[in-house]
């Protein structure tokens, strides 16, 4: 058996208000493809991010062949041998592939300050060589296509000398070409000895490359088992344990089929193509695709967020134009981003002012005062109506918990009398109880007779919650499925037919 | 397989968009120098070239440490009455402490580095925005100045060679009739300097970085908090150093001047092609667009133009240079 390179045992991770890890053990061998997976939320990316140095465990164990190591800082990290490649690409685009490879250890000139930037590239030639990418060393990363950009974050990463490499979902924005190349390079460092950690959703993918899988649900450590003698749909079942595919009944269809939303041929850019579909009353229509596939960019669109180059959208069988968020509001449109921190709440003000934020005008009397008994009532009326954890109505959004956050939101899109909503991954960064009264909620505002696109990446979700599916590759609709005939491998098929070239 | 075959960038994106910013202010450089010319007979003089070049001397100094601190992606609203607080003790220094005039340029520099040290840790410890800890520095160096000064200017009467060392002209003693003043000399050695600085060093380097993603240069083991402390260090070394010139040039220390210089070296940064989003930046467009500056300045002047109408027009420049580099940044994403 080949040597163990990492050991963590009983790591434990609290988040405020959320404990990430509790209690998770991970092996790696040298030598080995040790991939990682778990549903969104599982905690993956929070272990490796400690063994990186990014957090630190709050408790827990952490050897390295064998010595008990402490892992402060992402430097500490690296001086172990240790590298991340994180989900989002951390490059600085304004620097050359060169600089940012080599950032924080520039090679120095006589003067100890001064950089050497002859032998920068050089080095950076030679790294590039051996791994056989044709990279220019002084060209500026923002001109990179993305999956280059990929590639300079793995040269990066391996020119530490690592002896443990981590890749977070390194593969969610590659072609299957370079996802070919980047394999290529990982059995490469498998060959030398390297321990590689490969986190991705992409199962298929996992069974090609890793040796050993390890399982993670809920920030909680389920198993680790060798590769070949794990099926893919055993693989699967541990992920999401038997709770989740316990589905909730089936919603009825809603008896009055009225399409609400009609979209037609809209185009913007690379990112959506000529999309067309409709939205009836009462119908949950779920987007599926891959990260990357154009449908976060669909909603905005919609919800003129962004302004489209073409294409017709119609309300209620009337075409309307909608230059701006403002005017969606006021055809009844509500759109909850996937970062409800960034766009969707103002963290900093209380659960009633969220509620009445997007409809203030009609809690504004003649002389511009707020009608404070309005909001009240209004924000009460929905804190019951949605059932809202909440100490009381003066309680500061950023210290609810994410799913309550989440339903702050949609009290703010009922009270502005939305008839139609769009989701955006409803449940990312939601722990699974909470995501369950979530899809309650989903359920009832179907029923109430509303129209709700939900976009997901998780598939299980999209095939309990919608009517219909329309699935996007690449800013094309490539798919549309019943719920009926909607399945995981259907879905991905369509998600990801790319349009011939 | 080549990974790189498949997505070639368009070659027009290998031009740095702050490169083609600096063609253009150059051009805009030429074109104001031509219009003036034609404008008016007296502005093609040596005379009025060498007041060109003394009315950028002090705010090209200081736009050279504020390019800096934009690269790295802040702000730095002190440096105009920084300079005033270097000049006011390199004053103080000289004549009321009568120590020699290399101790008073010392002391003069060395204030404007503490005052962009406080800056530093203010921004890079305490987590202060840097637009609100730069803009109580401003009223900390202001006020500072006056208690120092008493109110009143200090006048370097005993030891002229002070003011024959700014104004007198080494280039002049070597081509007679070339008399450019030394003190555009020591902008061009500063400039010199600031380019080195930032092009050559890891602390360049590391401005640029952490201007462009400053998470990702943590991530990468950068230690982040301790260079951008030294980016404020080095926009308050240029400050102390545009506070000796200063005090040089008028051969007193004003403690009342001072006060929207820092807006004019903001504007000559981002004339220049400094990005007010950080992470793009050069030291020979900053110098241009200081140019750009006191040439209009110089030109309206000549064509009589009442002085408020000259404060309008470069407040008007300021937020056309903003907008430009807004177009700019926006063509790019």
């Amino acid at each position: 058996m080949a040597d163990v390179l990492v050991a963590m045992e009983h790591i434990s991770k609290d988040f405020p208000g959320v404990r990430a890890l509790d209690d998770c053990r991970f092996e790696l061998r040298s030598g080995e493809i040790h991939a990682l997976v778990g549903e969104n939320g599982a905690g993956k990316s929070t272990l490796m991010k400690i063994l990186a140095g990014v957090y630190t465990a709050d408790m827990g164990e952490i050897r390295f062949k064998g010595q008990p190591v402490d892992i402060p800082s992402p430097h500490a990290a690296q001086d172990l041998g240790i590298s991340i490649i994180h989900q989002e690409l951390n490059l600085m685009p304004h620097l050359t592939v060169a600089q940012n490879i080599f950032i924080g250890r520039e090679p120095r000139g006589r003067l100890r300050y001064d950089l050497d930037e002859g032998e920068l590239n050089a080095r950076t030639r030679q790294l590039l060589e051996t791994l056989h990418l044709s990279l220019n060393p002084r060209m500026k990363v923002a001109n990179l296509a993305v999956a280059q950009q990929q590639m300079v974050e793995i040269a990066k990463a391996l020119s530490f000398d690592a002896e443990v490499l981590i890749m977070d979902e390194p593969t969610a924005a590659l072609t299957e070409t370079e996802i070919d190349e980047l394999f290529r390079i990982i059995r490469q460092l498998r060959e030398r000895g390297v321990g590689v950690v490969h986190i991705s959703h992409r199962l298929e993918e996992l069974k090609q490359i890793s040796d050993r899988v390890t399982v993670m649900r809920d920030g909680r450590y389920i198993d680790t088992v060798a590769t070949a003698e794990a099926s893919i749909d055993r693989i699967i079942s541990m992920m999401v344990g038997r709770t989740i595919f316990e589905a909730t009944p089936e919603i009825p269809e809603h008896p009055d089929p009225e399409v609400v939303l009609e979209v037609r041929d809209l185009s913007r850019g690379r990112m959506v193509r000529n999309v067309s579909f409709q939205l009836r009353r009462g119908e949950i229509l779920g987007f599926a695709g891959l990260v990357g596939a154009g449908r976060t960019e669909v909603a905005r669109a919609i919800f003129g967020a962004d302004r489209l180059d073409s294409g017709e959208v119609f309300v209620r069988g009337k075409l309307v134009h909608i230059g701006s968020p403002t005017d969606a509001v006021s055809h009844g449109i509500g759109y909850l981003s996937e970062d409800r921190k960034r766009y969707g709440l103002a963290l900093g003000m209380d659960v009633e002012t969220n509620v009445v934020l997007a409809a203030f005008r009609r809690f504004v009397g003649v002389l511009g005062w707020i009608n404070s008994r309005l909001t009240r009532a209004a924000a009460e009326s929905q804190v019951k109506h949605l059932a809202i954890k909440t100490p009381s109505l003066g309680q500061k959004v950023r210290n609810l918990s994410g799913g309550t956050q989440q339903k702050v939101v949609v009290a703010k899109w009922l009270t502005a009398n939305t008839e139609i909503l769009i989701f955006d991954e409803p449940t990312r960064g939601i722990d699974v109880g909470a995501k369950s009264e979530i899809y309650r909620l989903l359920n009832d505002l179907a029923k109430e007779g509303r129209a709700i696109i939900m976009i997901s990446s998780e598939l299980p979700e999209i095939l309990r919650m919608s009517h219909r599916i329309v699935v996007m590759c690449e800013g094309r609709v490539t798919g549309e499925l019943t719920s009926d005939q909607a399945t995981q491998e259907k879905i991905m098929t369509f998600a990801t037919q790319r349009a011939p070239a | 397989m080549s990974l790189i075959r498949r997505s070639i960038p368009r070659p027009g994106s290998l031009v740095r968009s702050d490169a083609i910013q600096r063609v253009l202010a150059f051009g805009a450089l030429i074109v104001i120098v031509i219009f003036f010319s034609l404008a008016s007979p007296n502005f093609l003089q040596f005379d009025n070239f060498v007041g060109i070049l003394l009315a950028t001397a002090v705010v090209g100094v200081l736009a050279l440490g504020t390019t800096f601190v934009i690269i790295s992606g802040g702000i730095d609203l002190s440096i105009g009455t920084v300079m005033t607080l270097s000049a006011v003790i390199t004053g103080v220094l000289i004549t009321s402490m009568q120590l020699p005039v290399v101790v008073g340029i010392v002391g003069g520099v060395g204030i404007g580095g503490l005052a962009g040290l406080a800056n530093g840790i203010l921004i890079a410890r305490f987590k202060i925005p840097p637009f609100i800890a730069t803009l109580g520095m401003l009223n900390v160096a202001k006020g500072l100045a006056l208690v120092i000064s008493g109110l009143t200017p200090i006048y370097f009467s005993g030891t002229p060679e002070f003011n024959e060392g700014a104004m007198g002209s080494l280039i002049g003693g070597i081509l007679p009739g070339v008399d450019i003043p030394n003190i555009v000399l020591v902008l061009f050695g500063a400039a010199l300097l600031a380019s080195l600085l930032l092009t050559k060093t890891v602390l360049g380097r590391y401005t640029f970085a952490i201007g462009s993603n400053e998470e990702a240069a943590r991530l990468s083991g950068v230690n982040v908090d301790a260079w951008k402390a030294g980016v404020y260090v080095i926009g308050g070394l240029f400050a102390g150093l545009g506070g000796v010139l200063i005090a040089a040039r008028l051969n007193s220390a004003q403690p009342s001047l001072g006060f929207g210089y820092e807006l004019d070296a903001i504007t000559a940064a981002v004339i220049g092609g400094t990005s007010l989003a950080g992470g793009e930046g050069s030291i020979l467009g900053t110098v241009i667009g200081a140019f750009i500056i006191s040439t209009l300045t110089n030109g309206l002047r000549i064509l009589s133009v009442p002085q408020e109408w000259q404060t309008v027009v470069t407040g008007g420049i300021v937020i056309l240079a903003v907008y430009l580099d807004i177009i700019r940044r926006r063509r790019q994403t």
